[in-house]
């Protein structure tokens, strides 16, 4: 039971120590969030809002 | 191949069965593996046929032959491209993303039945793809520009094409989900799961771009929109246009790193480091897409440059330290299985009869010294207009994606079908041939049209004499000479290009077997292959100085290029 609890806090311990970085390339949801919204933000959406600011000719 | 077959049940409830591959030691789920064949087969006889066209449209661009009438060339042309840029490349990739997350992470596939009708979907798509184009009526090249139309069937099939890409992409998301849940490997994914992952989120965003883009097109064609707007067309369809390409060069570095694991055992030189360039990809690589646009009346400066060149350079960084890492893990492996003499000697005693590997190396090469180093300087504002819609482009895009993602997929290949297929590689003196072949062809394709668009070469025109044009005009002698070394190193590159299609035909029809206990490889594999490729973990060694060297050869390749390029540019009468 004592050696049940130790693992699972050196277990604990373990995750712990995993850096925030890897964690966040550990996540490929959190990735695929970033790798949509990013390009969506910065090329569709401004390059869209871009175009539909170009005056109509009269 | 010995197959050591494990029934099983998947804690689904799903039955799952798989083997162990003797010269891997990866655990492969029957499903899995069959839609790894399926995908792969598809996409090599798409590379048939879309070759088949590159082949006419370089003989038609070839002055002195002109095989083609124009209305042929234009026809011939839009094939070219849905074959070769969508159909083959995307089959290939899916197939990249099953092996690189069921078999890599020994997991069973997520959804077997949706990937087989995202196939389906994928397979209907291309093959309706194909019917549209050849009755003859969406003659309207890879980019279909509007106002110009294509038939209905032509938008309609690359949307279902489309639908059952993205379902496959679903399905390796899943099969990610499934392999944690079931603990089929410890900590972090391995380095080639985590580059397809990269190559699977840019294709989500591609996928997206083109459906946003291609229903409203296609609502048009069949008369329910009155019209489009043309710029706001370029604008979402390079979305998915040039973000296509850059799943590609996702898929291709994780190649890189795949090949390099399993044939000689290399591990990469960081982790961190390399999973960091590969986040620059995520964030960053599809704004590249703005450069197709930077000649565009109604894109402001500030768009322009946030997306070329700011952003784009931070995924050119995540590239240049693929780069460095990938010869430098070789290096590190290559002196650690005992060639370990002087500067070059890892390079000189590398296996280069090995197919697998000497396409590897090519593609990364070509891939930096051609493709890449065209890519900055087409993606920066003030140069653009030195080559924009000049034969250039086309020039540079076969430099990443022929040479660089094509020839990577190649060597790939020569695993996949011992691996998978179960068979060994037929004719093995024309298979080490071959990827030479392909590459100095490719290379040379992507030089000279890169050289006749530099002298102004347009980039779609059937003839560059302009015989019927209304206002004469003559190209330099120099631009057809540039036409004719183009038809000649295509010619050589589809002599490439038809042996490795025989070979790999060949092979998975009556290529020996694999599944007996004697059976040996052709093409061995390094004895650490599955540590190397399917575990987390880093050779952090410093002691690279062939790769130095190297990387030094191409920095000076680079900033020459880039500022003869402005030299050349201060040049034109409009700057001065």
């Amino acid at each position: 039971m004592t050696d049940t609890k130790q693992g699972k806090d050196v277990q604990a311990a373990i995750s712990e120590r995993v850096p925030i970085m890897q964690r966040v390339l550990d996540n490929p949801f959190l990735l695929l969030f970033l790798g949509i919204t990013v390009p969506a933000a910065l090329y569709l959406i401004w390059g869209i809002m871009e175009v539909a600011s170009v005056p109509i000719a009269e | 191949m010995t197959t050591v077959d494990v029934g099983a049940v998947g804690k689904a409830g799903i039955a799952v069965n798989y083997r162990t591959c003797r010269f891997t030691g990866l655990r492969i789920e029957a499903n899995a593996e069959t839609l790894i064949k399926v995908n792969a087969v598809a996409a090599v006889v798409f590379l048939a046929l879309g070759g088949l066209m590159g082949l006419l449209v370089a003989l038609t661009r070839w002055p002195a032959i002109q095989l083609l009438p124009a209305e042929w060339f234009y026809l011939v042309l839009t094939g070219h491209g849905a074959n070769v840029l969508l159909f083959w490349i995307i089959f290939f990739e899916i197939a990249v993303l099953y092996f690189a997350s069921a078999v890599l992470l020994g997991a069973r596939l997520a959804t077997p039945r949706i990937a087989w009708l995202a196939f389906g979907l994928m397979i209907a798509g291309a093959l309706m793809a194909n019917y549209a184009v050849l009755r003859g009526d969406s003659s309207v090249m890879f980019t279909s520009y509007p106002p110009m139309m294509a038939s209905h069937w032509f938008y309609l099939a690359l949307i279902i094409f489309a639908v059952g890409a993205l379902l496959a992409v679903m399905v390796f998301f899943g099969t990610l989900v499934v392999a944690k849940e079931e603990k089929t490997y410890d900590g972090s994914v391995p380095l080639v799961t985590f580059g397809a992952i990269t190559a699977g989120i840019i294709a989500v965003f591609t996928l997206a771009s083109g459906a946003i883009i291609l229903i409203p097109t296609w609502l048009w064609s069949i008369g329910v929109i009155s019209q489009i707007d043309t710029l706001m067309y370029k604008v979402v369809w390079w979305g998915m246009g040039h973000s296509s390409q850059q799943i590609n060069v996702s898929a291709h570095v994780a190649i890189w790193y795949a090949i390099g694991a399993m044939v000689l055992g290399a591990k990469p030189l960081s982790e961190k480091v390399s999973r960091t360039a590969f986040l620059t990809y995520i964030l960053f690589l599809q704004l590249a897409s703005a450069h197709h646009l930077l000649a565009e009346p109604g894109m402001s400066s500030s768009w322009r440059i946030v997306n070329t060149s700011y952003m784009m350079y931070l995924a050119v960084m995540g590239s240049m330290i693929h780069g460095l890492t990938v010869p430098g893990a070789i290096e590190a492996a290559q002196r650690r299985n005992g060639f370990d003499r002087g500067i070059f000697e890892w390079l000189t005693k590398a296996p280069w009869g090995n197919p697998a590997f000497s396409g590897m190396f090519m593609s990364l090469v070509l891939f930096g010294f051609v493709g890449g180093i065209s890519g900055v300087v087409l993606g920066t504002e003030q140069l653009n207009v030195l080559m924009h819609n000049t034969l250039y482009v086309p020039g540079h895009f076969h430099g990443t994606v022929v040479a660089g993602t094509t020839l990577a997929f190649m060597a790939m290949t020569y695993l996949v079908v011992p691996l998978i297929f179960q068979r060994d590689i037929i004719w093995p003196g024309l298979a080490r041939l071959q990827p030479f072949l392909f590459a100095i062809g490719a290379g040379g394709i992507s030089l000279f049209m890169m050289g006749a668009g530099t002298l102004g070469v347009a980039r779609r025109h059937w003839d560059i004499s302009l015989t019927d044009a209304v206002h004469a005009f003559e190209y330099p002698p120099g631009a057809y000479m540039m036409m004719a070394l183009n038809g000649i190193f295509a010619v050589l590159a589809s002599i490439g290009g038809i042996l490795f299609i025989l070979i790999v035909v060949g092979s998975i029809l009556r290529g020996p077997r694999l599944d007996g206990t004697n059976a040996k490889l052709t093409f061995p594999l390094h004895d650490a292959s599955r540590e190397a490729v399917s575990k987390y973990g880093s050779h952090a060694t410093v002691k690279l100085p062939g790769t130095i060297v190297l990387v030094g050869i191409f920095f000076a390749a680079f900033v020459l290029y880039y500022f003869v390029n402005w030299k050349y540019l201060s040049d034109l009468w409009l700057f001065r």
